[in-house]
């Protein structure tokens, strides 16, 4: 019997756990037990985690999918009301139902569409700063800067008045650590759900010149579909940016070469912002995936019904992939990560997290070039026990 | 080099016109590929081929 668990304890905040890194060394895939004793698998390698990402034979659905780790939350991946996938929640299901909700979406992230957004992203950022230095220093740069950067973004390309984000943000949070009981998570979930639905009803009868609206107009979903497909967007929309301008930030605060370099030379900006992805990827305890047939990855074969956990931070950092992956260097060519993941899944608002960081990072460390921590490294609380890692709060002063 | 796109596989992800704005770029309503030029210059192939790599739905091939 394999006694493997997955090893989710960091030694240094920005690596993967050296047992996960010792794993990878050693093979592409592993046989690891999950927390309900199912027999699965855990990737670790950059090609075999593109295979099983890209493959037709694996399925994203809940009903599917054994949890790897341990967690409060365990119980409700095997509640009724969980197992269904709530209609909109198109990240959870597989073709064709899948195809239907993405294709109506990716007109509205396009790489063009995104470039449009430019200046109004430049300019929340400007008043970010503006109400920063008003504030500090010290102040923590999450409150001030990560969260609120990509929130007011995403609730303005969604159209949800930003003045009414206190009736979500806190739901936010609750689903996102992994510490939360499972009736809390179901209650926050419930709560953002009754919010977007009432939204809804509003933008029908008075669109405006926004996604929800767009997306009403186009007459091909109904009020539910359109509620799920909003929880998603504002979910991912708040926090997978906000700990990437805050982790982002302690990385490269921690480096201070780095940090010079992203400040004074706008060309490596493009680059830094791929590799800082690369090097934290902010994903780190899944995604999970399960095959509906036998499927065989790297000469290893995957039997119906397992399920199969790929650890982004590992395969980001894979050798065979990228040159001297341990380090974080701002200048090289970042391309081909897995932080998005890949497949028909990959992160529809990539393009929108890119223009974020490549607006915000610059814009920060040139308001503010004597920025430094306001404690030790050790001291700055890292999120390990939420499913996207970060830093809860970032203390800085300059 | 010629370069072939399945829109019906592509998902939107824009990868192919981040990587080479010259060649590939989205339609305004679904978001999946539009060749903008389907026979690649020569100082255009390597990026091209890194697009395809890039894809995460293998829509593209060239050939
Ligand atoms: S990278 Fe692939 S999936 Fe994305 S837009 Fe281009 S062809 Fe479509």
């Amino acid at each position: 019997m394999p006694e493997l668990t997955m090893p989710t304890t960091r030694q240094r905040p920005l690596d993967p756990p050296d047992e996960i890194t010792a794993l990878r060394q050693q093979a592409a895939i592993h046989r690891m037990t999950y927390a309900d004793g199912h027999q699965g698998w855990l990737v670790t390698g950059h090609a075999a985690a593109r295979a099983v990402l890209a493959s037709p034979c694996f399925s994203n659905r809940p009903e599917h999918a054994h949890p790897p780790i341990p967690s409060a939350r365990m119980e409700l991946a095997t509640r009724p009301e969980r197992l269904r996938v709530p209609p909109g929640f198109f990240l959870r299901m597989d073709p064709p139902d899948h195809t239907r909700f993405r294709r109506l979406l990716t007109g509205q992230f396009t790489v063009r569409r995104m470039k449009t957004l430019e200046p109004r992203i430049a300019e929340i950022t400007e008043a970010c700063l503006d109400a920063m230095e008003a504030a500090g220093p010290p102040v923590d740069l999450v409150q001030e800067f990560a969260l609120p950067i990509p929130s007011l973004v995403i609730c303005e390309l969604l159209g949800v008045p930003y003045e009414e984000r206190e009736q979500f943000q806190a739901g936010t949070k609750v689903l996102a650590s992994l510490e939360s009981k499972a009736d809390d998570a179901v209650a926050a979930l419930g709560e953002i759900s009754a919010y977007l639905y009432g939204l809804v009803g509003r933008k029908r009868e008075k669109p405006a010149d926004d996604l929800l609206s767009g997306l009403i107009e186009s007459g091909e979903l109904s009020d539910e579909e359109l509620t799920g497909v909003g929880v998603l967007l504002l979910i991912a929309g708040h926090e997978t940016t906000a700990n990437m301008l805050g982790l982002g930030t302690y990385a490269l605060l921690t480096n201070p070469d780095q940090l010079a370099a992203m400040r004074d030379d706008p060309s490596v900006v493009d680059n830094g912002v791929e590799e800082l992805l690369r090097h934290l990827t902010i994903i780190h305890l899944g995604p999970i995936r399960t095959a509906l047939e036998d499927v065989e990855i790297e000469g290893v074969t995957i039997r119906a019904g397992e399920s199969v956990t790929i650890h982004l931070p590992a395969a980001n950092r894979d050798a065979a992939r990228f040159t001297d992956a341990e380090r974080l260097d701002v200048t090289r060519p970042a391309g081909g990560h897995l932080t998005f993941g890949h497949g028909i899944h990959q992160c529809l608002g990539q393009q929108l997290a890119r223009a974020e960081m490549r607006i915000a990072y610059p814009a920060l460390l040139r308001r503010l070039p004597g920025l430094r921590l306001a404690v030790t490294p050790e001291e700055v609380p890292m999120r390990s026990d939420m499913s996207i890692y970060g830093v809860h709060r970032l203390p800085v002063t300059w | 080099m010629e370069i072939k796109a399945d829109t019906t596989v592509c998902i939107g992800a824009g990868m192919c016109a981040l990587t080479v704005p010259k060649v590939f770029d989205q339609s305004e309503d679904e978001g999946t590929v539009v060749l903008l030029q389907d026979d690649v210059p020569q100082e255009l192939e390597d990026a091209v081929r890194r697009a395809v790599t890039l894809c995460p739905s293998g829509a593209l091939s060239v050939s």
